[in-house]
């Protein structure tokens, strides 16, 4: 028998063939469509709005109308008057004055110096211009008639602005130094504390997973806790510790804590055990088999730990380095709370929305800011995608040998780390127990009376509980079943790919960007999704999306294990695939399950830029209550309500190890052989 | 070629099938009729398409041209849930969060079998592995053997009129697996379900099947019973993979004739089909290489010559004991750089005194030389 060649001429032409699909195809497509469509509608969406109100600009046209005045008698004599000329001849608005948002009004009595509003004169106006649009008072006119009215109701006439669309917003903004400098100063930052928390985060962990010291297990711990609390919490422990008012205030030598140092500071404990954990895993997979070597080369410790040690765990170093910008440049609680003057990009999107309304700018601040962001999010993913390669090789896991000397300089290493994070969280609780701080140190419950102050009260702490819980139940769904969908699902390979890249979009994306987005999209009155702005479902969908990559990815890893066959199994067995999902994969997936569930529910809690936008006063939040009475000056309040979400978190943390370890032991029937 | 040898009816027919991946092609142009209740084994060196083809008939991956016919109807295009089969693999799939019951039940389930008709059924075909008290436990509990049945078990819970393994025996220690083959070919026969295997392993296609299926980069190289692979391979492909097979470089000589190296005197061989003085490759097994008295050794009336012209003086250059046979390399001028290796009994060996430096006569009988075209690679 002669062998045809490999080369696919050889194929004869003709159709390829399709599969009919059966009803799992159908049914998992159709899911999968689904999920991309939420993506796409809360992710996709929202940002394109977002983008296009960046490049909008408003401006008041003059030209667009015309206008007749009276005489005393109330008689017009025919004149049309130009409102531009009137301004030439005036003077009475610079060029800068025409400059506008979306809701801003221009009031046309100054173009006429002898205006009185008791006076009997009359006023007429028009739209010269089809396109053109006045009020008067909340009457929108955008007809082209003459209106007829007396000085009084004049009064009351203001022009709106007209919508073009270019670059001007930027343009505006790289010239404003105010505004622009916040570039510099986020970057700075960023850098900055990056440098710091990574060293520290390598050495902590390299006491882990390197030295015999004792107490192991209660630094890991302790190394987790910032995990848990909103990251402005650390800024309110520095304002009691370094404040105005502050312990140990002197120990800055005259430098003040509002401003980079305060940020560094907080930044570094809101990040650590984000860089620890990624480290403290390089750490944790490198080679014993290059220490042997370099042990039987006889180098020194020195330079095998800068030719085995750092080489190995640099995958992991330069991961955690973008994570940890990442998480700075994007964080808007810290700064917020101990900025003071000093101005960061996440800042700045706050100010300009909420503080001067200028949406169209703070849009324009969420593109400079998405830029870092996103380049920081490629960098590391295309780093991580390195490591997985290092990690499949068959290493041997390193076994650290006893040095007393050694292991007791790791010992006060890591107790001064554990102090700094368990000092920074007494503080707060220490604080929030005080009756006036500085003045009365004696205890009480006062601080908790939020219902008195500013900030929701114990409501806005019930609805976090609410939004963790309903965050974490509908996120895990439908992030779990969509990976499902994604990983094991027939076919359809240009669908599946690009599910794969929009679930990894959300990680891109800042939380204030995405609530300011939403502002944009979900605010608009003419999408009929309106209805959700305001509710809790908006709050929900924000954060399930904000933090859908993650969840993602420890899902997909999770079914990366199970075995390929199961669905061909299943189908061979004439079973359908969603009994499979739910009597074999979901519960075989059960600790990543709850992996995920608890990560989002943490989450939910402690977020403050992706909701801050996206709140009302119905469903106010426990970590906006902090970031609200921090602001009014109810700092003990914003201390204790923060304290509240640590001991929240580290509850539900306990019940997933409960139950993590009840599903295990309950199943380890299976599992154990 | 692919006609059938087994008794039943034709029951699935596969038609110019082509398989791509990409610019690659897996399989080229596959055409194969297997009958009703026939145990076929797709044998091959790893790559070569079996898992392909075997999922193709199963539609987990569906071929990109071609035509399968099952039982009459074509399911060219169906996805796996609509066509008729129960499959085993490598890894047996086995459900590991539900008990061994449980495993089995699957596909009884949604069937409208009844709950106490599902565990009557579970118990029978634990029985039938041969594993009636282990219901209770789950699959991590179970040796790889046990295991394997219970996916087996599983598979022809439904009664499915094809059965698809896949490397089902691979997994296992080589004592596990001799053990299995023969309770799977038991199995088989008693349910008389027509069975596909995919295996890599000669010894367990040749064991087991009724007919092999010998697969080579994407192509089917020949389709035959065990003893017809062996005894005739179509060509040195075949030849090779199955087997051992000693190779020489030879001339085609009138219709049975060839002359072995460039000019030995013609010996007899097989009939073929080359033309006289065509460079071809002889080809015979080591071990139906027979040896003769060489006047050292005691002969006797046993010793007769079949074929006189096809014998050789031969040096003995090496001598390896395997056990239950001699493997001897064996040189003559004819032979070129090869050697001719012989597999002789011992007691051959120790009649004809052989031993390594000593030269012997061997014949090479006409009914088991073969021949094939030299340009074939090997
Ligand atoms: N999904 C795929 N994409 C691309 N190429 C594939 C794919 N699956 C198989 N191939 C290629 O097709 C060829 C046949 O693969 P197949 O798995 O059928 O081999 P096999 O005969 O079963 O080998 P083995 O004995 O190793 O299991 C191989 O060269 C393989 O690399
Ligand atoms: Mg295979």
């Amino acid at each position: 028998m002669s062998t045809p060649s490999t080369n696919i001429t050889s194929m004869p032409p003709g159709p390829v063939i399709k599969s009919k699909l059966s009803r799992d195809d159908i049914v998992m497509r159709g899911g999968m469509v689904v999920i991309a469509l939420y993506l796409i509608v809360t992710l996709a969406f929202p940002l394109y709005a977002m983008l296009s109100k960046s490049f909008s600009t408003y401006r008041f046209e003059l030209s667009q109308y015309e206008m007749q005045v009276s005489d005393q008698d109330g008689v017009f004599d025919g004149t049309v008057l130009n409102p531009v000329d009137l301004n030439a001849a005036t003077g009475a608005f610079e060029d800068a004055d025409f400059s506008a948002g979306s809701d801003s009004r221009l009031a046309v009595t100054k173009l006429f110096p002898d205006f009185s509003f008791r006076s009997p004169v009359m006023y007429q106006i028009r739209n010269a211009q089809p396109g053109g649009r006045f009020l008067v008072g909340s009457t929108l006119h955008d007809d082209m008639e003459w209106l007829t009215l007396d000085s009084n109701s004049f009064r009351r006439v203001q022009l709106r602005p007209v919508k073009s669309t270019g670059v001007d917003n930027f343009v505006n903004y790289f010239s404003t130094p105010a505004l622009f400098n916040s570039v510099k100063n986020s970057l700075v930052i960023a850098v900055i504390s990056t440098v710091v928390t990574v060293t520290l985060a390598f050495w902590f962990a390299y006491a882990l997973n390197r030295s015999c010291m004792r107490f192991k297990g209660v630094f890991r711990l302790i190394a987790m806790a910032p995990i848990l609390v909103p990251s402005l919490l650390p800024g309110i422990a520095l304002v009691y510790l370094f404040g105005n008012q502050g312990m140990l205030k002197e120990l800055l030598f005259g430098a003040s804590i509002y401003g980079p140092i305060g940020i560094v500071i907080g930044s570094v404990f809101f990040t650590f055990p984000h860089a620890f954990l990624i480290i403290s895993t390089a750490l944790a997979i490198s080679d014993a088999r290059l220490y042997e070597a370099a042990v039987s080369l006889r180098a020194s410790p020195w330079r095998t730990f800068w030719t085995v040690t750092i080489p190995s765990a640099r995958y992991g170093l330069i991961s955690a380095g973008f994570v940890v910008f990442n998480l700075v440049i994007t964080d808007f609680g810290l700064p917020k709370v101990i900025g003071g003057q000093f101005n960061m990009l996440a800042v700045d999107i706050y100010k300009q929305v909420i503080g001067q309304q200028n949406f169209e700018m703070g849009a324009v601040v969420s593109v400079v800011l998405i830029v870092p962001a996103i380049f920081a999010f490629a960098l590391d993913r295309y780093v991580q995608s390195k490591q997985v390669a290092t990690l499949s090789a068959r290493s041997v896991p390193f076994q650290p040998s006893p040095n007393a000397k050694m292991d007791r300089i790791f010992l006060i290493y890591s107790s001064l780390i554990g102090l700094f994070i368990v000092g920074i969280l007494a503080v707060c609780q220490f604080a929030a127990l005080v009756k006036f701080w500085p003045y009365d140190l004696s205890l009480s419950l006062n601080n908790y009376q939020f219902d008195k102050m500013d900030g929701g009260g114990w409501n806005s702490y019930y609805n976090s509980i609410k939004l963790g819980l309903l965050t974490a139940v509908i996120g895990t769904s439908v992030i779990f079943f969509g990976a499902y969908l994604v990983e094991k699902s027939n076919g359809f390979r240009v669908g599946r790919s690009l599910f794969q890249m929009i679930a990894m979009l959300p990680m891109a994306i800042p939380g204030m960007v995405l609530g300011l987005a939403y502002i944009f999209f979900f605010n608009n009155p003419a999408n009929p999704l309106n209805v959700i702005y305001g509710t809790m479902a908006i709050l929900v969908i924000s954060a399930v999306t904000h933090f859908y990559t993650v969840s993602h990815l420890t899902a997909v890893t999770a079914l990366k294990q199970m075995d390929r066959e199961f669905e061909s199994v299943s189908a061979s067995l004439k079973q359908p695939t969603m009994k499979l999902f739910t009597r074999v994969t979901v519960p075989v997936c059960l600790p990543a399950v709850l992996d995920i569930s608890i990560y989002l529910f943490v989450n939910a809690l402690t977020t403050v830029s992706a909701v801050v936008f996206l709140y009302s006063p119905k469903t106010s939040l426990a970590s906006i209550a902090v970031l609200n009475m921090d602001d009014a000056g109810d700092i003990a309040p914003a201390a204790a309500m923060g304290m509240m979400i640590f001991y929240t978190n580290a509850g539900a943390r306990i019940i997933h190890l409960i139950l993590s370890k009840g599903v295990l032991r309950r199943t380890q029937a299976w599992r154990a052989r | 070629m692919t006609q059938a040898t087994a008794s039943g009816d034709l029951y699935l027919s596969i038609t110019n099938l082509w398989k791509a991946f990409g610019e690659f092609l897996a399989l080229k142009d596959i055409s194969l009729d297997i009958n009703e209740g026939e145990f076929i084994c797709f044998l091959g060196p790893s790559g070569c398409g079996k898992t392909t083809l075997l999922r193709a008939i199963a539609g987990l991956d569906l071929q990109t041209k071609g035509e399968v016919l099952q039982d009459g109807k074509d399911v060219s295009n169906l996805p796996p849930s609509q066509r008729d089969f129960g499959i085993v693999f490598q890894s047996y799939a086995l459900f590991p969060n539900l008990t061994i019951e449980k495993n089995i039940a699957f596909g009884l389930e949604n069937t409208g079998r009844g709950k106490s008709e599902i565990t009557a059924r579970v118990n029978e075909l634990l029985h039938l592995v041969g594993l009636p008290e282990q219901g209770k436990k789950y699959p991590a509990q179970l040796s790889g053997g046990q295991q394997q049945r219970i996916a087996l078990a599983r598979a022809i819970a439904t009664n499915p009129g094809l059965l698809l393994l896949d490397e089902p025996l691979s997994a296992l220690d080589a004592k596990v697996r001799v053990h299995l083959r023969h309770e799977i070919k038991e199995l088989q026969r008693k349910l008389g379900v027509t069975t596909v295997m995919v295996t890599h392993d000669q010894e367990e296609a040749l064991t087991m099947a009724d007919r092999i299926v010998v697969m080579n980069q994407g192509v089917i190289e020949q389709v035959g019973s065990p003893t017809e692979i062996y005894r005739e391979p179509a060509n040195l492909f075949v030849a090779d993979f199955i087997g051992e097979m000693n190779q020489l470089p030879a001339t085609a000589r009138g219709k049975a004739g060839i002359s072995i190296g460039a000019d030995s005197d013609i010996v007899k061989s097989q009939e073929h089909k080359f033309a006289d003085g065509e460079a071809i490759v002889a080809a015979i097994r080591p071990e139906d290489v027979i040896p003769h008295a060489n006047g050292s050794g005691t002969p006797d009336e046993t010793d007769v010559i079949g074929d006189p012209e096809n014998v050789f003086t031969v040096l003995i250059a090496e001598m390896e004991f395997l056990g239950s046979f001699w493997r001897c390399r064996l040189q003559n001028e004819y032979f070129c750089d090869s050697e001719l290796i012989a597999d002789l009994s011992i007691n051959a060996v120790r009649r004809f005194e052989l031993e390594a430096g000593k030269t012997m006569v061997v014949e090479l009988p006409q009914n088991r030389l073969m021949a094939f075209p030299r340009s074939e690679a090997s």
